[in-house]
């Protein structure tokens, strides 16, 4: 057996190192280090609470957004406030905005690098891969920045900037849109959906939501070959075998996404589970976040956040990341775009899923999906608007009390948890997507999602940091600033 | 890559921070961000976002970088310093390399021509050390507004200057784009910094000027709760007046900002931001008047003024500072004089 420590990962927000073991080529055991700690969960106490929406989204600059939207959910299930239908939609557009982005940035910048690789030469896509994403001159690459700079111009208008809006308030947004401002708006909408169109899937996004199985996709890839960056995406995957590579634990959590007013979510909350190829409820108190193997107190054991314990242990035995690990009633589960159109039911994502596991493969085809599906959805939301209707409902908040905040941000579910004692904040805890999927062992030793999937990774001869692991990591998108906060 | 080359070669390293200075500046308004550099001369050794190397092949070009092999012109620096616990660092040991991250920047900055701190968490410490700042975070060369911080007071870089200061939570693209391009056209000197050595270019100007509200503000009409459209200094925390950044003259994410996404300047580009000893987004004042009066105006002039043109008030701007949208529109004169 050899040991191999890998990092710094660049293409992942924040700093990630992972300790391999590697057997016969593969690698046999995985452990994950979040090597960074700021603290956000100390800073917070003491607070105002209303306050924590300045510090939240400034845990993580590509997700400030999803940050604020579970922080002002938290405050306004303390204030028993709710959002009118305006300020419901707007923030539905500000936080689809924010992951759509994260999709595209995810696809063109981090992720798809990688086949650029000199590991790739002999590949009869490589040449291809390189024109299109080389980092500094890859020419999609390129597009899809100047696509992204206009696509965020939305949230100049609607949110003030990004990242880090003030504008998502527990009562709803505090910037009204005239209907003028909404012509530009969905203007802007169609732009961005004409670069998906034009560059990405080069087909209309409604023929692509049409796609209901996998023998429906393979048929229309077969039809237009390499047309497309999707299609690209899908001739190197099956070539460079992303299908089989890096499984996920089969066990997918959704909180649901974009809840309408006065209705449901669009995307439903609930746990899928593949072996059974159901939809379960989601069980809030079932959480707990064990510290075993963080450089965290781990007094009383493993914790829900509402009682979370946030207090640095650089010195503990058997500790080997800042991240804590977080369980559904005692299971790894895995979170991200795969689990939300698990749970959403999206036919492709299911059967692909079923044929394939959560795999890189799947979890990269869920994003792209998710975009095809979304941003039509945007301009819906978008639409409904009611031009002189109020955006934000005003309310003191409490000086005592509780409040959860559940969310999706692109890479998957984001909680937070206030609990609030004479006008200031107690306890703040935090859950991140990638505090799921990146957390270590827990008491019993069983390894978190992304350590799991990296288990029997081939190893190539003399490489250093294995493309197929660079592969694993990148296919959860992850945010380690957001992981440990 | 080597010494010899041309360009104005930029290493940017993340430490405790968001990352959202760098996810801001792939908003920077151009339609070919990676052309834009190009043209200026400008090549990025590498970024944590637009960066093939990963694990060995950085660990070797930092190498290579701290020993002089590779020549640095700009060390970007995002996010804070964190010192802790006891000063050894351990809250970030950059990955893949058992050693903190504030040992390898303090050895890149001793072999670099500039050294950029980008953001507030870079210059000042910013919202990592806020509450009790559990890490014990700085910024390179201040810790809040006290000269010092990583690099201490008397450092100096390569080229002579004291670390730059282009704060903002997160920094605007523009400021970071456009002291780059200075730099590396070698047009920026010790002059070119303000008394917190940030770029006077956007350090000069004020969040107020051209804030859209400067009507309401001008009669003190102002807005009472959020999404009121009034000037948001008397009740809602606005320090606009105060702060020194061009916001709302080079605007945010193409039409916006702070005041006009319907909040207020909580001083992001300033040193202690994140402490500000209320709460952000209520106005503190004494018998009714804020504390933190406009810059350069002194205390007696505000209160006549202000209570001069409270009474002088338009019912217009009375009436749609309190509400979300235009309840009286601007009446219809003839502009001729005849
Ligand atoms: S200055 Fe603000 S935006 Fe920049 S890294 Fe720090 S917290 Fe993030
Ligand atoms: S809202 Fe702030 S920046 Fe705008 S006019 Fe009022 S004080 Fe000035």
């Amino acid at each position: 057996m050899t040991r191999l420590l890998v990092g710094p990962f660049n293409r992942v927000e924040g700093d990630l190192e992972v300790t391999l073991d590697i057997e016969d080529g593969r690698v046999s055991s995985a452990r994950v280090n979040s090597p960074m700690y700021r603290g956000f969960e100390q800073i917070l106490q003491g607070k105002r609470p209303h306050d924590a929406l300045v510090y939240v989204p400034r845990i993580c600059g590509i997700c400030s957004v999803s940050q604020s939207v579970a922080s002002a959910r938290a405050l306004a299930d303390m204030g028993g406030l709710s959002i009118p239908p305006n300020g419901q939609h707007v923030t539905n557009v500000i936080l689809a905005t924010e992951n759509m982005a994260d999709h595209l940035t995810h696809f063109y910048l981090f992720f798809m690098p990688d086949f650029t690789r000199a590991v790739y030469a002999g590949r009869p896509w490589h040449a291809d891969a390189q024109r299109r994403f080389d980092p500094a001159t890859g020419e999609q690459a390129r597009q899809a920045i100047a696509a992204r700079q206009r696509w965020f111009t939305m949230l100049g208008l609607l949110a003030g900037k990004w990242p880090h809006t003030q504008s998502i308030e527990p009562g709803g947004s505090t910037r009204a849109v005239d209907s003028a401002e909404r012509t530009r708006l969905l203007a802007r909408m169609r732009e961005f959906r004409r670069f998906l169109e034009q560059q990405l899937f080069a087909a209309p996004l409604e023929q692509v939501l049409s796609l209901a199985s996998a023998d429906a996709l393979w048929d229309w890839d077969a039809r237009a070959p390499l047309r497309g960056d999707f299609r690209m995406f899908l001739a190197i995957a099956r070539d460079a075998g992303l299908m089989g590579l890096g499984k996920g634990p089969g066990r997918y959590l959704s909180y649901g996404a974009y809840p309408q007013p006065g209705a449901a979510f669009v995307f439903p909350r609930g746990v899928w589970r593949a072996e059974s190829s159901s939809l379960g409820p989601l069980d809030e108190s079932g959480i707990r976040e064990d510290a075993t193997h963080a450089w965290l107190a781990d007094d009383g054991g493993p914790r829900h956040p509402r009682d979370g314990l946030t207090v640095p242990a650089g010195d503990k035995p058997g500790a080997y990341t800042w991240n804590k690990a977080p369980r559904l009633a005692g299971e790894v589960v895995e979170t991200g775009a795969i689990a939300r159109q698990l749970a959403a039911g999206h036919p492709l994502v299911r059967d692909m899923v079923e044929r394939h596991g959560g795999t890189v493969f799947t979890r990269v085809l869920a994003r792209l999906l998710e975009l095809a599906r979304v941003v039509p959805m945007m301009e819906q939301w978008m639409l409904a608007l009611e031009p002189g209707e109020p955006y934000c409902a005003s309310g003191a908040l409490p000086d005592e009390g509780t409040g959860i905040g559940l969310s999706e941000a692109a890479r998957g579910s984001l909680g937070h948890w206030i609990s609030v004692r004479r006008g200031h904040i107690e306890n703040y805890q935090i859950v991140a997507p990638t505090t799921w999927n990146f957390s270590p062992r827990d008491a019993a030793g069983t390894p978190g999602a992304l350590e799991s999937a990296l288990e029997g990774a081939p190893v190539l001869q003399g490489e250093t940091t294995p493309v197929s692991v660079q592969h694993i990591v990148r296919s959860f998108d992850p945010c380690m600033v957001c992981t440990v906060h | 890559m080597d010494i010899t080359m041309p360009n104005f070669n930029v290493l940017w390293l993340q430490s405790g921070g968001c990352g959202g200075c760098s996810m801001s500046l792939l908003c920077a308004d151009t339609a070919d961000f990676h052309g834009q550099l190009r043209d200026a001369g400008i090549n990025l050794l590498w970024h944590p976002s637009l960066s093939l190397e990963s694990g060995s092949e950085l660990i070797d070009l930092l190498e290579r970088a701290a020993d002089g092999r590779l020549r640095v012109d700009a060390l970007c620096i995002e996010g804070s310093l964190l010192r802790g616990p006891n000063n050894t660092g351990r809250f970030h040991v950059l990955a893949g390399t058992g050693i903190p991250m504030i040992d390898w920047v303090r050895r890149l900055a001793a072999t670099a021509r500039q050294v950029v701190a980008i953001g507030s968490c870079a210059a000042w410490g910013g919202i990592t050390a806020g509450g009790s700042n559990p890490t014990d975070a700085c910024g390179l060369q201040y810790d809040d507004d006290r000269p010092g911080g990583l690099l201490g007071a008397s450092f100096r870089s390569g080229s002579g200057l004291p670390v730059i200061n282009v704060a903002g939570c997160p920094t605007h693209p523009g400021w970071v784009i456009d002291s780059l391009m200075a730099l590396a056209a070698g047009q920026f000197s010790a002059a070119d910094l303000d008394p917190l050595n940030r770029p006077r270019f956007y350090a000069d100007q004020l969040v107020h000027h051209g804030c859209t509200r400067n009507e309401y503000y001008e009669f003190k009409a102002s807005a009472e709760k959020p999404s009121d459209l009034g000037c948001m200094m008397e009740h809602m925390g606005c320090k606009g007046t105060q702060v020194h950044a061009d916001c709302n003259t080079r605007l945010w994410n193409g039409e916006g900002s702070c005041t006009r996404g319907g909040y207020a300047c909580i001083a992001c580009t300033e040193p202690g931001f994140q402490e500000p000893g209320h709460p952000f987004h209520e106005t503190p004042k004494i018998a009714g008047i804020p504390i933190g009066l406009p810059t350069d105006m002194p205390k007696a002039w505000f209160v006549a003024l202000a209570s001069l043109s409270k009474s002088a008030t338009p019912k217009r701007v009375k009436a749609n500072a309190t509400a979300d949208h235009l309840q009286v529109a601007p009446a219809v004169r003839k502009t001729r004089l005849r």
